[in-house]
């Protein structure tokens, strides 16, 4: 009969636990949001309506409560072009600053992957180290460079390029700026864990059979670095577009980024339902390029490298 | 083309022995130093059109650091290597008329089978039509004709063995440069592959240069072997050769199994050879040359399939003879080697073929031994 401790019924035990992590932290919070997004916005406590409570309602009222769900939250998401530019906008910041961010990433995680083998661990080290500090902190640290009393201003006057100071805080650029400092680590080093297992001897028999140092790059180095560049893009562009700290510190008033707008709606506007449709439509928006970045990662265990 | 067919051919191939043959490979006083460590000292070396070399040598010799220059994977500290009359110094890899079959096989992972093939031929621009001719006529060659969409980690060993073999020839390039090419395959494969790439060889008629730690590999398919210690060479002769006259204790020990008996030279005259050896209890009778002279300590060498083993001693007293007891007998299937503990101090080993299926052996452990040998058998060896 069955026993649970038996050789089968511990696997499945232990299979269990991330299942059960999955649940309670991530499938239970994400109906209540859910639900809270197909709910009415009130002025009350909790400040939206119906508020389900089984026990207390019975049948004929919990059926009247599902009844006044609405879809009204959606409606205006698409209604409402501040919803659909913030969105756009919010991928069209991600999308480039993740384009600019390989170009940025792809020589350091080369160079470093390049680099002598008693290097690598310091240049690793010297990525990652920033993370030792609070995100929040290092973000603060940008306003005090790029305002316009800040570091960047008084030097570039100091050396004479500019005469008065330019504004670069609470514009967009300084957005891009905040992005690329903070997820460059995401990029680089996916890169470089790529990059660093890769066969020299691949590259010496491209030269062998004929392709210039240039060439066997662009035939063998990248095209074998693909898994890398993608994991890097993802890991950069899903979280910078729900990205709320670093538009509201560096951007300004015209910057609109979904992350700032759902923020508003939940703290300015006090409206729950709406900020959870917000929430509920960025999660589908962004389950397209996660879905792709699983498969990328799947293959890649496949290929067994 | 069988091997049999070329066998005769390849027995009167000894360009090396001509002198107005021209060499096709001119390495003149090679050195490669990394940092402190020279790992190629001074070495010359000319290599003849359709030959087939090898480099042989323990790892760390300096092997692969010279076929790696020959590619120009590395650079030369000091002298010159010309292929074809033309010096090599400063020409890039991918414009040296060479082309490397990578220890590793290095095959392109996101490229198929015939994509890996076409590399070579795609980066010399030649027509698509002439390309796919091309990579059609070398999978034929190594059978891979079913295998031309696969991918790399979809192939066996020995299978992507053969592609890395295509992908190297595909340019038919002056001189293929083959870095432990069988390394990675199992024993009988390699066997059998050691035969493939000798036909082949023949039928191309290109210079095959093979860089090999194992023996058996080199002498199987080379026409000269070049045996490697310390960044120089110590000798570079044809297979047999190299077996029966090595020129030092190294080279007869690297290569094969031998007897080394020391003693010192008591006579060395026209060819005949005596030393003074506590080993046999006496002397050992050579023929042969030696530099050694009168009561220089030199060794006799002499391989155990050239020493009898038997249980009576030999009628006539005159002949060398050393007697001992069985220690231990190695019995291989092919041949038993008999180790043999000699009274005056030391081992000596005997191999015998095994003819017959062994039912009883008729020398067993621990039986009175009496080994012999032919003057003519071994080699007097002074270093």
């Amino acid at each position: 009969m069955a026993n649970p401790f038996q050789a089968q019924n511990r696997r499945w035990m232990v299979t269990a636990i991330p299942y059960l992590w999955m649940v309670v932290f991530f499938l239970v919070p994400f109906f209540i949001v859910l639900k809270i997004s197909f709910s009415n916005s009130e002025i009350a406590q909790p400040p939206y309506s119906p508020v389900f409570d089984f026990l207390i309602d019975g049948w004929d009222e919990t059926l009247d409560k599902l009844a006044s769900l609405t879809t009204d939250n959606y409606l205006r998401l698409i209604q409402d072009s501040i919803y659909s530019s913030s969105y756009l906008s919010s991928l069209w910041i991600a999308g480039s600053s993740t384009a600019m961010m390989l170009f940025i990433a792809y020589p350091i995680a080369y160079g470093m992957a390049r680099a002598p083998k008693s290097w690598r661990p310091t240049l690793v080290m010297m990525v990652i180290l920033p993370f030792w500090t609070s995100f929040l902190i290092r973000v603060y640290a940008w306003i005090a460079i790029l305002s316009e009393e800040g570091l960047l201003n008084s030097a570039l006057t100091w050396l004479g390029v500019i005469d008065e100071p330019i504004q670069i805080l609470s514009t967009n650029t300084a957005v891009y700026i905040g992005i690329l400092y903070s997820y460059l680590p995401f990029m680089v080093l996916p890169l470089y864990s790529n990059l660093e297992k890769m066969d020299d001897s691949l590259i010496e028999a491209a030269k062998d059979l004929g392709c210039t140092q240039i060439g066997a790059f662009w035939r063998v180095t990248f095209p074998l670095s693909l898994p890398g560049v993608i994991a890097g893009c993802f890991l950069v562009f899903i979280p910078a577009v729900g990205e709320f700290v670093i538009p509201d510190l560096l951007g300004g008033s015209d910057t609109i980024m979904i992350g700032k707008t759902m923020w508003e709606e939940f703290f300015n506007n006090r409206d729950w339902p709406a900020a959870s449709g917000v929430a509920i439509a960025l999660l589908i928006i962004l389950m397209i390029p996660i879905m792709i970045f699983q498969t990328n990662e799947a293959r890649q265990q496949e290929a067994g490298r | 083309m069988s091997a049999k067919a070329l066998g005769p051919v390849r027995r009167k191939f000894a360009p090396w022995n001509d002198s107005s043959a021209v060499p096709l490979i001119q390495i003149r006083d090679v050195s490669k130093a990394f940092g402190s460590f020279t790992a190629v000292n001074s070495v010359s070396l000319d290599i003849y059109e359709r030959e087939f070399f090898a480099l042989l040598g323990p790892s760390g010799c300096g092997k692969t650091t010279l076929m790696r220059m020959l590619a120009g994977f590395e650079t030369p500290s000091a002298g010159s290597i010309s292929i074809a009359g033309e010096d090599l110094a400063g020409i890039p890899p991918h414009k040296r008329p060479v082309n490397m079959m990578f220890q590793s096989y290095a095959l392109f992972p996101h490229m198929s089978v015939e994509k890996n093939i076409a590399f070579g031929l795609e980066m010399d621009r030649l027509p698509k039509g002439e390309i796919a001719a091309r990579v059609e006529e070398m999978l034929k060659l190594v059978k891979l004709e079913e295998f031309a969409k696969r991918k790399p980690h979809q192939l066996s060993g020995g299978q992507r063995q053969r592609v890395a073999l295509a992908r190297s020839i595909a340019k038919r390039p002056k001189v293929l440069l083959l870095d432990e090419p069988l390394g990675a395959l199992d024993k009988k494969l390699r066997e059998e592959t050691q035969f493939e790439l000798l036909d082949l060889q023949m039928a191309l008629g290109m210079t095959f240069v093979i860089v090999t730690h194992d023996q058996d590999e080199a002498m199987t398919m080379a026409d000269r072997i070049a045996v490697m210690n310390h960044g120089q060479f110590v000798q570079i002769s044809p297979p047999a050769e190299l077996y029966e006259q090595p020129v030092s204790k190294y080279v007869a020990d690297f290569i094969g199994d031998i007897n080394l008996l020391e003693g010192r030279v008591t006579k060395n005259e026209r060819g005949h050879i005596v030393l003074g050896s506590e080993v046999t209890g006496g002397r050992i009778e050579a023929s042969g040359e030696t530099v050694a002279g009168l009561g220089d300590k030199a060794w006799f060498a002499v391989r155990p399939e050239k020493v009898s083993i038997d249980l009576q001693p030999p009628n006539d007293p005159t002949v060398n003879t050393a007697s001992g007891t069985v220690w231990d007998i190695g019995y291989v299937g092919d041949i038993s080697v008999y180790h043999v503990k000699l009274d005056n101090g030391g081992t000596m080993r005997a191999s015998i073929a095994n003819t017959r299926r062994v039912v009883e052996r008729p020398i067993s452990w621990e039986d009175k031994v009496f080994l012999t040998w032919a003057p003519d058998s071994g080699i007097v060896l002074t270093k």
